[in-house]
């Protein structure tokens, strides 16, 4: 939908109306959290069942040198038997991590809303928790077994990590610990130049890899089945038919759509006709590419809505959690 | 809100729509459908398409105890598309008693290799890890490990996710190099994933005397940049939680046909139950795209400027 024309201003009394529509709108939802808890769920069956005011909780029992989660009805089952039993129990951290993604959920869903501290607080996280658990794994998967040891292989088992298969040093690790050490250079301004030989390093060796790999699976393999017959015979002539139609269509496809990027002759004549169709290609390509995109989008949204609905609020028990 | 003289018409109050009411339908086209599957536990019936076919029987023509390498790139942020597809490649990898070897190229994703082979494998006493499957962990280099699996899988992965070295894991037996594998699949969301194991690793096997065979699951956006390297580079390819839908159901219909009576868990049942809130939401947004080409037209055909 269209912005307003510049220079237009919202009227304010529609804003106070929009507001208060959506305020109604959230009392709403958030009344039928309290009515859910009120009402509760019913756990367990037959004789041991038994109705628990509230959700998102979470029951383990022991298992191996753990704690194996299991569904609530277990737990209720287990009190029925055993009201003193204490086998399967609340998890307090798993209860808490249950509700803490909750909340972080409707907090980065209220940036629908509009921009709001709950969301800046979710975003700050994410940003946080993605990093330091990058960081983490960057050091105990890549620094400490191949830098560290690599050139003191003794000293790492002794002190890092002792499952370390290495017993002899590896001085070529002096290569890249050289590499990062001029790669810090470039945090100081006298030094910086000195940044530029690791980065033309690393530059000039990803492109030669990819440019050989690109040109093996995206050029030629993909030419080469450009050659192959455009009559498909299948298992039944609608199969035939349905698969040449398809290799006429991508051999059509491929000569159109490079006419329409071939720049040396004007786009007129039989060139501009087939430029025009190449066109719908690709138009017909980005159509596609938009609707892949929203089914991926409405494939997070409805991940995060069954977690919302049976982890969290227990309305639904599709994978019997609960 | 008037820029005129008269009334605003319903085409302009259409085209002023307050964005959050879209927002809220969209919220209410996917969690009206989920929550009536969760219900009633009903999904819909899929019919698979050739690539997701494929890729079904590029694992189910294998041998039994086959060699099967997984590399799952992909993190928490992409789980609710990719996890299902995980999770039923590795199902039907147990069902047809393939060896599995899982490994990933994202930093996140070693979580997600281990509660994915524990989750399926967990149940099944006849697989033994270190025997029958093992997990690698998260190697970093992205390409570079890709190259590096070509010549030497030991170079790439010296250990297994518990610091294990390769050569004592009985299942690694008879594996120096990627292609000493039967099957490689790769379920990624970007990159480095899919379309850089067909470049690094796929494509150089293709002229060699034992090509690799490759079957690819992926993210929606990620897919359109994929369906080229399909059939000729790759066996199968799954797109999207419809993908995954697609591909859990013939699992699904695998094990009834083993076993009529056989029970299928409602966790073995993710996408499919995924795809009552696609079809609605899918709606919803072909009438919102219908209905702004409406209001735009109209708007236009009465000489006003968007």
């Amino acid at each position: 939908m269209s912005a307003l024309p510049p220079g237009a201003e919202l009227d304010p009394a529609v804003v106070r109306r929009a507001t208060r529509l959506w305020l109604v709108v959230l009392a709403i939802f958030g009344g039928l959290l309290v009515l859910r808890s009120v009402i509760g769920t019913e756990l367990g069956t037959g004789d041991a069942a038994r109705t628990v005011h509230g959700y998102g909780l979470v029951f383990v029992e022991p298992a191996g040198q753990g704690f194996a989660e299991v569904p609530a009805s277990a737990w209720a089952d287990a009190m029925a038997k055993d009201p003193a039993q204490d086998r399967i129990t609340l998890s307090v951290p798993r209860t808490a991590g249950v509700w803490v993604a909750a909340i972080l959920t409707l907090a980065v869903l209220s940036f629908l809303w509009r921009d709001n501290p709950a969301y800046k607080l979710a975003e700050s996280i994410v940003v946080g928790v993605s990093a330091g658990y990058v960081m983490s794994v960057a050091v105990w998967d890549t620094l400490v077994p191949k830098l560290v040891g690599a050139l003191a292989p003794g000293l790492t088992k002794a002190h890092l990590m002792p499952a370390l298969d290495v017993s002899a040093p590896d001085w070529w690790a002096l290569v890249p610990l050289a590499l990062g050490f001029l790669l810090l250079c470039r945090l100081a301004e006298r030094t910086s130049w000195l940044g530029t030989f690791p980065l033309a390093f690393v530059v000039g060796t990803f492109s030669g890899w990819k440019f050989v790999q690109y040109v093996e699976s995206d050029l030629l393999a993909q030419v080469a089945t450009m050659f192959d017959p455009l009559w498909v015979p299948g298992p039944t002539a609608a199969a035939t038919v349905g698969g040449t139609l398809c290799a006429v269509l991508v051999l059509v496809g491929v000569l159109t759509v490079l006419a329409y990027f071939f720049f040396s002759l004007e786009h007129r004549g039989p060139l501009g006709g087939a430029a025009r169709v190449g066109i719908w290609y690709l138009m017909i390509t980005f159509g596609a590419s938009f609707g892949f995109t929203v089914m991926g989008r409405i494939a997070l949204l409805a991940a995060r809505c069954e977690f919302l609905f049976d982890r969290w609020l227990w309305l639904i028990d599709p994978a019997g959690n609960h | 809100m008037s820029h005129g003289a008269h009334a605003p018409s319903l085409v302009d109050r259409i085209d002023r729509i307050d964005r959050r009411w879209i927002f809220l339908a969209m919220f209410l086209a996917v969690a009206v459908p989920i929550l009536w599957v969760g219900v009633t536990g009903r999904t819909f019936p899929e019919t698979p398409t050739p690539a997701v076919q494929g890729a079904f029987d590029a694992l189910e023509s294998l041998p039994p105890g086959s060699k099967v390498a997984i590399s799952m790139d992909f993190d928490p942020a992409s789980a609710g598309e990719l996890q299902p597809m995980a999770t039923a490649i590795v199902r039907h990898c147990a069902m047809r008693g393939h060896s599995i070897c899982a490994m990933t190229l994202w930093p996140a994703g070693g979580p997600i290799v281990d509660a994915t082979l524990k989750d399926v494998l967990g149940g099944r006493p006849e697989y033994r890890y270190g025997e029958n499957y093992v997990s690698l962990g998260f190697q970093a280099g992205n390409e570079g490990v890709m190259k590096q699996v070509n010549a030497d899988m030991a170079a790439a992965f010296p250990t297994d996710a518990r610091r294990t070295p390769l050569a004592d894991l009985p299942v690694m037996k008879g594996i120096r190099r990627i292609t000493d594998f039967d099957l490689l699949v790769s379920v990624s969301a970007g990159y480095p994933g899919a379309k850089e194991w067909v470049q690094f690793t796929v494509s150089a096997t293709l002229t060699s005397g034992k090509p690799l065979r490759f079957v690819a699951g992926s993210t929606g956006v990620q897919t359109p940049q994929l369906i080229p390297y399909y059939p000729t580079q790759m066996a199968g390819i799954l797109g999207a939680i419809k993908g995954a839908a697609e591909y859990e159901f013939l699992v699904n219909d695998a094990v009834r046909r083993a076993d009529p009576a056989a029970s299928i868990p409602a966790r073995f049942q993710e996408a499919q139950r995924r795809m009552a809130p696609q079809l609605f939401g899918h709606v919803l947004m072909i009438a919102l795209i219908i209905l702004g080409n409406v209001v735009f037209f109209a708007r236009r055909a009465r000489g006003v400027q968007a």
